[in-house]
């Protein structure tokens, strides 16, 4: 349904997605997981064809963004980082102007414009003022916007980014709930996030994607092993029985099948580092070591950079803690 | 054509939710207001010599050509300071507020935004114009004016303020800040406004190409009741022109990001 294929985008000189490709199936609801600055706003905005790709294409539901924009747009909804309201109109006459310009027919406007209100809470609202709704609402109404047209396709930037934590799990609720009849994808820089959110995860840093998977997976390869990358002169022998023979090592993947060079991705149990009996059992073979790599530590990084809620909860004891302290100081 | 209109509403709405259209038409209608009471002031005064002094006097007035005929060419001076608060939010509010990624991610095409912008400022301008309909019906009451060179008038204010438009969304295109944007559109006004004063002091061949290139000298003919296509060529050709860039800018600056 969505198709990124060698995505790159530059603004000037800085790059801020390189080579990036992934693919969302029919129904699917995917998180695009990265800290700030990782490229996951620009990715949308290119899926969306708000901005132009500097190379690679992106296609949704068959259709390049950039050849076929208006097919592409026609089955997209997209909800930006700050939801694009006017302030001066009212919600009901807001939607009533997106239905026409995303091209719901006369007969379908009304209904649909009250159907979207209700699915997304807003209804209450309808006659507010856009300019005067609590963030709460603006992010709602925001979403309302995005399925008004009932699009295949769901782009959403940042969905709960600003909410209080009552709302998040709303629209994380609301979210879900429109998996069924659209394929998803959101952005977040929340870990827990995707967790409860998403079926698959991308994870982007640096505009790269450096994993995939569903979060369970992704969770539970970043808590039981690490991978040590080994480039090794076998000429021509198998090296997969004698490394997984090692004791520690959980399994092994050949990415490359030279005459003489083999490149190696060893898993291992998490917390021992494996790479001293690895050389040991590349040089008792006789075989050459080209290289042998950690590369664990890059994921385990990102993770590090990417904010989870109990952080957050702790800041704020944190904080409260001072004021306490303060105000004991005080007394 | 749908999504023009429906944009051409939203713009429209948008003028009349803010305090904008009603400061827009009232000025005009008060400078309009001004401009005709002291024409016609110095018109009656013409008449009454006329009459008293008979032949021997100022030959003979006309209402169309002492009275109208100024008054349209002063309504140009005025629509040359009003407009430029018509165009200034056009794009510019849309880049401030983010809403300009609504209109861009939707099943739109560039020129049905532009054309929709440009036909919501229009119906404003539509509007000013209507209000002065009213000043010339008075005549109509108490003179015998002629209504072919009303008519021709009121086709090249509409022409003259559609280039003027255009101009005003190109600049506003061009920047987030609407106030820089009306200053800007105020700037190139004039610019254009002023362009054959130059033409006085340049050779014979420049000048004959800035007289050309002056918005104002195509006015003439339109207030003097001649219709010719050389002008409204002239006009639509500049206002496509003008349209044409705003599109080019719009997506020179989605190249940019
Ligand atoms: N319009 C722009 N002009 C220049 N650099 C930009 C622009 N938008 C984003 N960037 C840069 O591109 C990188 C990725 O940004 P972004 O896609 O917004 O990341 P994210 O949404 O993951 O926080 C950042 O380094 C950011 O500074
Ligand atoms: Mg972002």
């Amino acid at each position: 349904m969505i198709e990124v294929q060698h995505l790159t985008k530059t603004y000037g000189s800085v790059t801020a997605v390189d080579d990036i490709s992934f693919r969302v199936e029919p129904g699917e609801i995917v998180g695009l997981l990265g800290p700030n600055g990782a490229g996951k706003t620009t990715t949308m905005r290119v899926l969306t064809g708000y901005i132009p790709a500097t190379e690679g294409k992106a296609l949704i539901a068959g259709f390049d963004v950039f050849e076929q924009p208006i097919d592409a747009k026609q089955r997209t909804g997209y909800l930006p980082e700050t939801p694009p309201l006017y302030p001066e109109m009212t919600v009901r006459e807001y939607l009533t102007f997106v239905a026409r310009i995303k091209g719901v027919s006369r007969v379908d406007r009304e209904r649909r414009v009250e159907a979207s209100m209700e699915r997304t809470r807003v209804d209450d609202r309808a006659d507010s003022h856009c300019g005067k709704l609590s963030k709460g609402y603006r992010q709602r109404v925001g979403l309302a916007q995005a399925i008004l047209h009932n699009p295949d396709v769901l782009i959403l930037d940042e969905p709960t980014a600003g909410l209080d934590p009552k709302q998040i799990i709303e629209t994380r609720e609301l979210i879900k709930s429109l998996a069924g009849d659209h394929t998803i994808i959101l952005s977040t820089h929340i870990l827990p996030e995707v967790s409860q959110t998403c079926e698959r995860v991308v994870i982007i840093h640096r505009g790269r994607v450096v994993a995939e998977g569903t979060p369970d997976d992704l969770t539970a390869r970043l808590r039981s092993t690490e991978t040590i990358s080994l480039q090794i002169d076998t000429s021509g022998a198998d090296p997969t029985s004698a490394l997984i023979a090692i004791d520690g090592v959980t399994g092994v993947r050949l990415n490359s099948d030279l005459a003489s060079v083999v490149g190696a991705e060893v898993e291992t149990v998490q917390g021992r580092d494996l790479r001293r009996d690895l050389a040991h059992t590349v040089v008792t073979n006789g075989w050459g070591l080209l290289e042998l790599r950690s590369i664990r530590m890059s994921l385990e990084d990102i993770f590090l950079h990417l904010t989870t809620e109990e952080d957050v909860a702790a800041h704020n004891d944190a904080a409260n803690l001072i004021k306490t302290t303060s105000e004991t100081a005080d007394a | 054509m749908r999504n023009i209109l429906a944009i051409a509403r939203k713009e429209v709405m948008s003028y009349f939710a803010s305090p904008i259209a009603y400061v827009i038409i009232g000025l005009f209608a008060l400078l309009f207001g001004y401009f005709y009471s002291a024409i016609l002031a110095f018109f009656l005064r013409q008449s009454l010599q006329v009459g008293q002094f008979g032949f021997s006097g100022p030959t003979t007035v006309n209402i169309n050509q002492d009275m109208i005929r100024p008054l349209m060419l002063n309504a140009t001076v005025v629509i040359l300071f009003v407009l430029p608060m018509v165009t200034m939010r056009s794009y510019s509010e849309e880049k401030r507020s983010g809403t300009i990624e609504l209109l861009l991610t939707s099943p739109l095409s560039g020129l049905q935004i532009i054309l929709g912008k440009f036909a919501g400022a229009m119906a404003l301008y539509s509007m000013m114009l209507a209000v002065t309909l009213v000043h010339i019906s008075i005549l109509f009451v108490y003179g015998d004016p002629e209504w072919m060179p009303i008519a021709t008038s009121y086709l090249g204010l509409l022409l003259l303020g559609g280039c003027f438009v255009s101009v005003g969304l190109l600049i506003s295109s061009m920047t987030k800040n609407q106030v820089v944007s009306g200053m800007a559109t105020f700037a190139v006004f004039l610019m254009l406004w002023v362009i054959n004063w130059l033409a006085d002091s340049t050779g014979p061949t420049t000048q004959e190409v800035l007289t050309y290139l002056s918005i104002t000298e195509h006015f003439d003919d339109f207030s003097r009741g001649v219709l010719d296509t050389k002008h409204v060529v002239y006009y639509l050709s500049f206002i496509a022109f003008g349209l044409f860039l705003t599109a080019k800018a719009v997506d020179s600056e989605r190249w940019k990001g």
